[in-house]
């Protein structure tokens, strides 16, 4: 469904600062794919999601959804079809409106006009949609999101994410900001959500047992690299020890910081 | 006197409208707007003696407004200069601009015309009496206004408009441009300016092209004020309530100032002085509310 082909990313070419953030990397993400996607910080992670997203544009190679070429298809654009959740909660919400009104906006993609769409209907509609969440949001239409906690909100965004249907969704550490509490919560919303609605989508997830736990697809990354692509049985089969092992043996170094590459916790 | 401050408060309350909107809505500071209200001065002016309909006159100004707006957006998206810089290219523009509209001059009068406002006095002039007048004709004006941004900010567009302001990331993940709701932000607003500046140059008798000066200043006092007002609000029909208070309590502080200053040896010339010195204050005190509140958070999370 999405390709990237030769994708490279140099970051201030020519500077000293010059930084070649992804080197060359071939991917096919197929329909129906739930990918997670590992590696130490610096690996290149953020910057693939960026890459797929549109938020970059890549320095060479192109990006195509279903044979069209996107690679220079603005973020705005692309957006219509891909959805993105940040790690930071306050990013897929706007804190000074009300919750109604951030589920107006975020209910349909695309250009706004000067229509008023929020009556009871519509209204109707969200509360038992977030009745999904067992929040107690639905109650609280007319609050400002600023007095929802940060679970509240990201769980929100996923929401209205998975109610858009997008082609794909990307999960750029959406529950690391978290407390473990609401992050279970969240990530356990996150897997019932793709399962129920069968969205195509990507993960990145510092804790290697939920790398190996959600999806059916693994991607291990380092320097601008995929170095590991595994899926199916072979992924069903990983260990934790097996992940560092593969690691070391495709590199041939080994973690000195284990802990902050790849968290088993 | 009250209804001096009332009638003046209120033709300048559009003008606050328009600074709220880009400065709180869109959290785009546009100092396009002291370009602008002289802007719909001159061209509500001008259409006048030309002898075009008062109304179609009006429609010119606020389209002239809108055009200067667009102009600070587009050279914002583009051109990628900051916006407060974009709106001061705008505004340096729009001085020379403004003069040509004029015709080569620093001031038009238009005591001697017809003008919406001598019309409207005609109109009532055995009823009412004539100062009355003025304030009921601006109360409506100002009321029709306010209900049609509360409207617009209630559409999907201007809702989307709303949460840019808090969350650009949100919008563009939303599918929709970001620069797109720039421009139509920056160009309202500075369409409310000008229709402003429009009823202030008749209500003054003339366009100048220096009407505009520290108008942002003014506009931005005002909207602070009004937020003092109430305790913060997500209804869009109570801020722009706040917005036009505000305005009127602002030039209730200038009027004093003006007509009562020289008991403490002030002097016309003072006045954007203390204007400036208002919104500093309004800043402190804006500023230790918060601290208050950050402390008294800190206290009950321990």
């Amino acid at each position: 469904m999405i390709a990237l082909t030769n994708v490279s990313m140099v970051f201030n070419p020519g500077t000293v600062n010059e930084n070649q953030a992804i080197s060359n990397i071939n991917l096919r993400i197929r329909e129906g794919d739930f990918i997670t996607v590992i590696g130490s910080n610096g690996a290149g992670k953020s910057t693939l999601f960026n890459l797929i997203a549109g938020t970059i544009i890549p320095s060479e190679g192109s990006i195509s959804l279903n044979n069209r070429d996107i690679t220079r298809e603005p973020e705005y654009k692309r957006a219509r079809y891909i959805g993105r959740i940040f790690q930071n909660p306050l990013l897929g919400t706007a804190s000074n409106m009300s919750l109604e009104d951030n589920m107006m906006i975020t209910y349909k993609k695309g250009f706004k006009w000067l229509k008023r769409s929020l009556n009871n209907r519509m209204r109707d509609y969200f509360r038992t949609e977030l009745t999904q969440l067992k929040m107690g949001l639905e109650g609280r239409m007319k609050e400002n999101l600023a007095m929802f906690s940060g679970g509240q909100r990201q769980a929100l965004t996923l929401l209205m994410m998975v109610l858009s249907k997008p082609d794909l969704i990307l999960l750029d550490e959406h529950t690391a900001a978290l407390d473990p509490k609401n992050a279970q919560i969240v990530l356990e919303l996150t897997h019932k959500f793709i399962r129920e609605y069968k969205l195509t989508s990507m993960m990145i997830t510092h804790n290697m047992s939920h790398a190996i736990e959600f999806g059916n697809r693994l991607l291990m990354m380092d320097k601008g690299e995929i170095i590991f692509d595994v899926e199916g049985e072979e992924k069903k089969a990983l260990t934790v020890e097996k992940l560092i092992d593969k690691f070391h043996q495709i590199r041939h170094k080994t973690f000195e910081n284990d802990r902050t590459l790849l968290s088993e916790e | 006197m009250i209804e001096g401050i009332l009638v003046e408060g209120l033709i300048y309350g559009i003008m606050v409208l328009g600074v709220f909107i880009t400065f709180r809505v869109l959290d785009f500071p546009d100092l396009t707007v002291d370009g602008s209200f002289p802007l719909g001065a001159a061209l509500m002016v001008q259409c006048i003696l030309l002898g075009t309909n008062i109304w179609l006159a009006l429609l010119v100004a606020f389209i002239g407004g809108v055009l200067a707006g667009v102009t600070t957006a587009l050279i914002h998206n583009h051109l990628k200069v900051p916006n407060l810089l974009a709106g001061i290219l705008t505004m340096t523009m729009l001085y020379s601009i403004n003069i040509r509209i004029m015709g080569n001059r620093a001031n038009v009068p238009v005591l001697k015309e017809e003008t919406i406002l001598s019309r409207v006095t005609e109109m009532f002039a055995d009823r009412i009496p004539e100062e009355y007048v003025l304030l009921i004709f601006f109360l409506l004006v100002v009321i029709i206004i306010k209900v049609l941004v509360d409207m617009f900010f209630r559409t999907d567009l201007g809702m989307t408009m709303g949460a840019m302001g808090n969350n650009e990331q949100m919008v563009i993940s939303q599918g929709v441009n970001p620069k797109t709701l720039k421009t139509i932000g920056v160009g309202l607003s500075n369409g409310l300016v000008a229709i402003s500046g429009a009823f202030a140059a008749q209500y003054l008798g003339f366009a100048d092209v220096g009407l505009g000066q520290g108008i942002i200043i003014s506009g931005l006092a005002s909207v602070m004020i009004g937020e003092f007002l109430v305790m913060k609000s997500n209804r869009i029909g109570v801020l722009t309530l706040c917005a036009i208070a505000g305005s009127i309590l602002f030039h209730g502080v200038m009027y004093l100032g003006r007509y009562y200053g020289y008991l403490i040896q002030m002097t016309p010339n003072d006045l954007n002085l203390i204007k400036g010195v208002l919104i500093i204050v309004l800043l402190v005190i804006t500023q230790s509310k918060k601290l208050k509140k950050a402390a008294i958070k800190a206290m009950v999370d321990k």
